[in-house]
């Protein structure tokens, strides 16, 4: 049992701290501000080429090989560093990399995975929040092509993709969970609205809604094969429910070293309870980290991705949520300046037990194909 | 980075299993089977884990803390009820004094409420110290305050009697016991070695209390699954569902923080051990109390009843957490590590 880094690791973290030094793009370190979204396409190809994005993905997509640890070191760099966190897109990666042919593979991940091709993910609709599978956008094959019709909604990052993996119903006649397929969906087209759709915080770039009118794309662009939709969502979401994929855990220690900074430059301003509140979710982001080295550890010996998926998106949640109380009791809803950044993080932090399967969702699947609870 | 279990640790755990499986108490009218408690105690006396600080040549010990934390977490799982805690915490002690091993079962003894090592001074037995985990131990280490830091003493005890944990009685410190200071080859702890220790400390019961969540959810699963009201098991209710859900995620993440604490005792330096074992026992003691908290209540009636072994865990959770400090101690020591600890600034 080792939780330090080997020599090439620690080979890497120096060099990725070297790099840091004159490529911090001087980003808002918080994915909770529209100006990181503004910069973030430039951020993730400036990491890419240095070598630091997308390392542990197979080299035929641009990637290194490399094991997941190496993910987590990224990310606890950039957090010391003050460096804006690691673009989360491992989840799209992880859906085509498993459901995808070899064609669909070469044609998409590479731009995915070296931040050329924004990507969005239309998976959400009005009617069909945590009951993904009665979703209604159709996909109605006419020629080489299918044509979309519907409504997707708190699609993440809408404005400013190139591509969205949606999905679509193709057969009508099957039970719901049958009759999806995915598709990946050039953005810039005619039959295409996009609007923001800001949220609680304020923030407009992060958030949208897609509406397809006569869409089309080509049939080669379904990914996987008709009827295959469902399963490569839960593939999908699956991944969105990963610490270390998403990248959150360093967001987290870099928002807590911030918080912590704050409090250490007058701590005779603070009261006992505000500085309680930071402590536990110091404690809190210190279990995150520990339990990402532990699945990760894991994957050593070949275990991939099962219900306990559901357990790291509710410590994930949980942590993001303290770290959200002690951004409110600490940093306070405003500034003396009358800025709200730490009010902004703490409302975002709401999104946590929404995002990737609510939490009853999680505890549902925790009580059902962990503890093995009967069905209710 | 590697922080699975080696396949000698997942031996070590599963004998450690195998043995509180087959002679832990199975309900609570078990606890007073003295012929099964003989048997579980011989057992734990053979297999040697009261053993695994003892120094070997050089003042290193014969395993690391992981090991330590291993063996813990089972024990509290199995609500082993024969001395593991005390003679470890004594073993780690003379270890840590350059002090030959223990002839005789040895515990330690705590002042008031159990946060810290009780001292005796001006050569009296310290008056109200308890000694933990003490069944079958005589004597208890205490520390006695020299100009060139604190050496160690044995105390006599009392007779062990239950407290808060059933499975693990308390005895008193002897007050007119004489103070018997342990002498050459052991020198005096400075203030690290105390540190070091309660890093130790704090990492060995974040793990008892790991498995005292795991063996609380495994009875209370078990419970939810059988018991019957409406015409079918209460674990088909969304409502108990989600509250077995919480405390299984709750133990999960004590079981990473805790793993981090015991790799941290031997591989940290001392400052950085403490750290990480102080937010181990915080997370874990504050876990804890919820998950068999949770376990009382998904119990329900049965559950308020001195039968039920909900308590019993319970119980184990609260001695557990109380010793060198609990969930709010714990917190203080890691706000004073990121150096924003210490007074209200608004008093």
């Amino acid at each position: 049992m080792d939780f330090s880094d080997s020599t090439e690791e620690a080979q890497f973290r120096m060099r990725l701290r070297e790099w840091l030094t004159t490529n911090d793009p001087g980003l808002p370190a918080s994915s909770t501000d529209d100006a990181y979204w503004a910069g973030q396409a430039k951020w993730h190809q400036s990491l890419y080429d240095g070598g630091f994005f997308g390392t542990t993905w197979p080299t035929e997509i641009g990637g290194q090989g490399r094991p997941s640890v190496y993910d987590v070191i990224v990310d606890e760099e950039l957090a010391a560093a003050g460096a804006p966190p690691r673009p989360s897109l491992g989840y799209l990666v992880e859906g085509i990399l498993e459901h995808g042919s070899a064609d669909i593979q070469r044609r998409f991940l590479p731009g995915i995975v070296n931040g050329r091709d924004r990507w969005c993910q239309g998976f959400s609709e009005p009617d069909a929040g945590s009951d993904l599978a009665s979703l209604r956008t159709r996909a109605d094959r006419d020629g080489d092509e299918y044509v979309l019709t519907g409504h997707k909604v708190w699609t993440s990052y809408s404005d400013d993709a190139d591509w969205c993996l949606a999905l679509a119903r193709t057969d009508h006649d099957v039970p719901k969970h049958k009759g999806i397929s995915a598709f990946a969906v050039p953005m810039h087209q005619p039959g295409i609205e996009q609007r923001p759709l800001p949220m609680i915080n304020g923030i407009t770039k992060e958030f949208g809604e897609v509406l397809f009118d006569g869409a089309r794309v080509p049939a080669e662009n379904m990914i996987g094969e008709p009827g295959e939709g469902w399963s490569l969502a839960m593939t999908v979401v699956s991944h969105e429910r990963q610490p270390h994929e998403l990248g959150f855990a360093g967001r987290y220690a870099k928002l807590v070293k911030d918080l912590t900074g704050q409090v250490r430059d007058d701590r005779s301003q603070y009261s006992t309870e505000q500085v309680r509140e930071l402590g536990w979710a110091i404690v809190e982001t210190e279990m995150l980290r520990m339990h990402v080295y532990r699945r990760l550890s894991d994957r050593l010996d070949g275990v991939s991705h099962g219900p306990e998926g559901s357990v790291d998106k509710l410590l994930m949640t949980w942590t993001e949520q303290a770290v959200g109380h002690a951004a409110l009791s600490v940093g306070g809803v405003a500034a003396a300046d009358g800025a709200d950044t730490w009010l902004k993080v703490y409302l975002y932090s709401r999104a946590q037990s929404v995002m990737g399967g609510t939490s009853q969702i999680q505890r549902n699947l925790v009580a059902g194909r962990i503890l093995g609870l009967p069905m209710s | 980075m590697d922080v699975r279990l080696s396949p000698e640790q997942q031996a070590l755990r599963d004998s450690a299993t195998q043995i509180v499986d087959r002679l832990g108490p199975g309900a609570v009218r078990q606890l007073d089977d003295l012929e099964r408690v003989d048997k579980l105690e011989a057992a734990v006396l053979a297999s040697g884990w009261r053993e695994l600080r003892v120094s070997e040549a050089g003042g290193e010990p014969l395993a690391s803390a992981v090991e330590v934390a291993i063996v813990a977490e089972e024990l509290g799982r199995g609500l082993a009820d024969t001395p593991f805690l005390g003679p470890t915490l004594a073993a780690e002690l003379r270890r840590l004094a350059g002090a030959s091993p223990a002839t005789a079962p040895e515990t330690v003894a705590l002042s008031h409420p159990m946060a810290e090592l009780a001292l005796s001074t001006a050569g009296e037995a310290p008056s109200v110290a308890v000694a933990v985990d003490a069944r079958g131990a005589a004597s208890a280490l205490v520390l006695v305050p020299t100009p060139d830091g604190h050496v160690l003493a044995t105390v006599s005890l009392g007779s062990p009697e239950v407290r808060t944990d059933l499975t693990r009685p308390a005895a008193a410190v002897d007050g007119a016991s004489v103070v018997a200071p342990i002498g050459q080859p052991a020198g005096p702890l400075t203030v690290e070695d105390l540190s070091a220790w309660t890093a130790m400390g704090l990492a060995l019961t974040s793990a008892d209390l790991v498995g005292t969540m795991r063996g609380a959810i495994d009875l209370t699963v078990a419970y939810a699954a059988s018991r019957q009201q409406y015409g079918r098991p209460i674990g088909s209710f969304q409502a108990v569902q989600h509250l077995l859900a919480d405390a299984f995620v709750l133990m999960e993440g004590s079981r990473s923080i805790a793993r981090h604490a015991a790799w941290a005792v031997d591989a940290l330096p001392t400052g950085a051990a403490l750290a990480a074992a102080a937010a181990a026992k915080a997370y874990c003691a504050r876990a804890a109390r919820t998950v068999c908290e949770t376990s009382i209540q998904v119990h329900g009636g049965i559950g308020n009843t001195w039968e039920c072994l909900a308590h019993v865990f319970l119980r184990r959770a609260l001695l557990s957490s109380e010793l060198l400090g609990g969930a709010g101690a714990s917190l203080e020591r890691v706000l004073a590590h990121h150096g924003i600890g210490g007074g209200d600034g608004l008093q």
